[in-house]
């Protein structure tokens, strides 16, 4: 019920109880003492550190095969085409392998990459994929393009991702 | 002999009360943090212990940037008086009985003046000067404004924490702390007798302390910082000092006037050895003086600020009555008995 309570506001309507002020201001704080005691959700960054759910899209990396150390993606381009921010550079390259292409060089500007996952979802070949690395800093502009050296990582440390995009996909 | 002794105790009184300011202001850090479901300070020594001299460390070597069209010499002098004023009230508080130290019997308190609790009011008053030329040295519209704030707030609620101390001096007929500390020690804590006079002192000392609910002159979304908005690096700390400091006199007069000062219930110290019975009298007054600073805090993180009109309202048709209707009661009572 809201009415005018005096002050030409509109509020609700006071009882006599809650106007005397003093039953209320320690009904308050009995809500606050009741804080002070319950456990924080405070964490400890850098000592204590989160390991995100598998749904979490980190800094997007390529799969490279456990066994012969070979990545997966084949040049297609087709995530630098989708990429919304124009983050991502291939330069494919032919191989003597079975899939006949390999990107040269594979570039991702993380200055502009905005983890959208778009090249996850448009890959036909599972090969870009978003990891769980979201402690990305950089002191030095020239450090944010990560080129393959920095994006090549083993299946078996992404096999939650994999499993999640299996699953869900 | 008298003015060393005095200075020595002076000394010591300084220090240890700048040291419990500074780990005051850890405290307020730590309460406020527990009551929103945080850790607060954790990072500078063990548990974040050594937080205040990184603090202290960091206010000394800010610049002091005084604006241009200050008048800059009462734009200096501002902080000055807002924490000797603060300081200056402590003299009169008693933390306990007496030591004795080479046969003599050495009072604990600094000046044991006989208009004792009149002399606080006085020097509390006089803070308002400190807020209220540092608001117009500054040349600044919001400082300004906050030193006006302050300067209505603190004359409508000095009047009711003038009259709520009354009903406490009838009872005990004297104005001397010691005095007032000595009449509870046997009986019971004056509280008991001015319940009422004891709630409308201490939301004026909320007031007169100018903290949360009623900190309108430094309101932050009303007026940037109020008063200190143009202060930075020490002068800005002395400030923030004086604001802890005077919580500490004003829980040390409740302390005194209304919770027994530095005696316990049920004990009695005339069989103790004099400076053991001193010992237990100030580690007993400044527990009692820590659970009253806490319940500052818990206040200040609990409720939100009142409006201006709000906070004029109470003080002249609430608080104003209740404290003259406390000394008629307690007048009629006194003479019901006598």
């Amino acid at each position: 019920m809201t009415t005018t309570n005096g002050n030409g506001q509109s509020g609700p309507k006071l009882t006599l109880w809650e106007k005397l002020y003093f039953p209320e201001i320690l009904r308050g704080m009995s809500i606050t003492i009741r804080a002070f005691f319950r456990p924080k959700f405070t964490r400890q960054y850098p000592e204590e550190r989160w390991v995100p759910p598998p749904v979490f899209r980190g800094r997007p990396v390529l799969v490279m095969e456990d066994e012969t150390h070979v990545e997966r993606c084949v040049a297609c381009g087709l995530c630098a085409r989708v990429c919304p921010s124009l983050a991502i550079e291939v330069q494919a390259a032919e191989t003597e392998l079975d899939k006949e292409r390999y990107p040269e060089r594979f570039e991702i500007n993380m200055l502009r990459c905005i983890f959208c996952g778009f090249c996850e979802e448009v890959c036909p070949e599972e090969a870009i994929i978003m990891s769980k690395d979201f402690e990305i800093t950089f002191t030095d502009p020239r450090d944010t393009i990560f080129g393959k050296d920095k994006l090549l990582i083993p299946a078996s440390q992404l096999r939650d991702r994999l499993e999640f995009l299996k699953e869900y996909r | 002999m008298i003015a060393i002794e005095a200075l020595i105790k002076i000394v010591i009184l300084v220090l240890v009360v700048l040291g419990i300011v500074a780990y005051l202001v850890l405290l307020e850090r730590k309460v406020s943090a527990y009551m929103q479901d945080r850790i607060g300070p954790n990072r500078v020594g063990p548990k974040g212990l050594f937080q205040p001299f990184a603090d202290i460390l960091k206010l000394v070597l800010k610049e002091m940037i005084v604006p241009e069209k200050a008048n800059k010499f009462i734009h200096a002098l501002a902080p000055v008086i807002s924490i000797t004023v603060a300081i200056g009230a402590l003299a009169v508080i008693p933390f306990g009985n007496y030591i004795v130290v080479g046969g003599q019997k050495i009072s604990l308190m600094i000046a044991n003046v006989n208009v004792g609790v009149l002399y606080i009011l006085a020097m509390s008053s006089l803070g308002v000067y400190g807020i209220t030329l540092s608001g117009w040295a500054s040349n600044n519209k919001y400082s300004l404004l906050g030193g006006l704030r302050s300067s209505a707030q603190m004359i409508s609620y000095e009047l009711s924490l003038g009259l709520s101390l009354i009903g406490v001096f009838m009872i005990n007929g004297t104005l001397q702390l010691d005095k007032i500390t000595m009449a509870q020690s046997g009986g019971l804590w004056n509280i008991v007798y001015q319940p009422l006079g004891f709630l409308v002192f201490v939301t004026a000392a909320f007031a007169e302390t100018n903290r949360l609910p009623f900190d309108l002159p430094e309101a932050e979304p009303e007026l940037v910082g109020g008063y200190h908005t143009e202060y930075s690096g020490m002068r800005w700390g002395l400030f923030f000092l004086s604001e802890y400091t005077n919580m500490i006199v004003s829980s040390a007069v409740m302390v005194s006037l209304y919770f027994g000062g530095w005696s316990l219930p049920f004990v009695n110290y005339a069989h103790m050895a004099p400076n053991l019975a001193a010992l237990i009298q100030v580690l007993t007054f400044f527990v009692k003086l820590g659970i009253l600073i806490f319940i500052f805090m818990w206040v200040r993180w609990t409720l939100p600020r009142f409006r201006y009109d709000q906070l004029m309202n109470v003080g002249w048709k609430i608080m104003l009555p209740l404290a003259i209707l406390n000394v008629l009661g307690t007048g009629a009572v006194l003479l019901a008995i006598k």
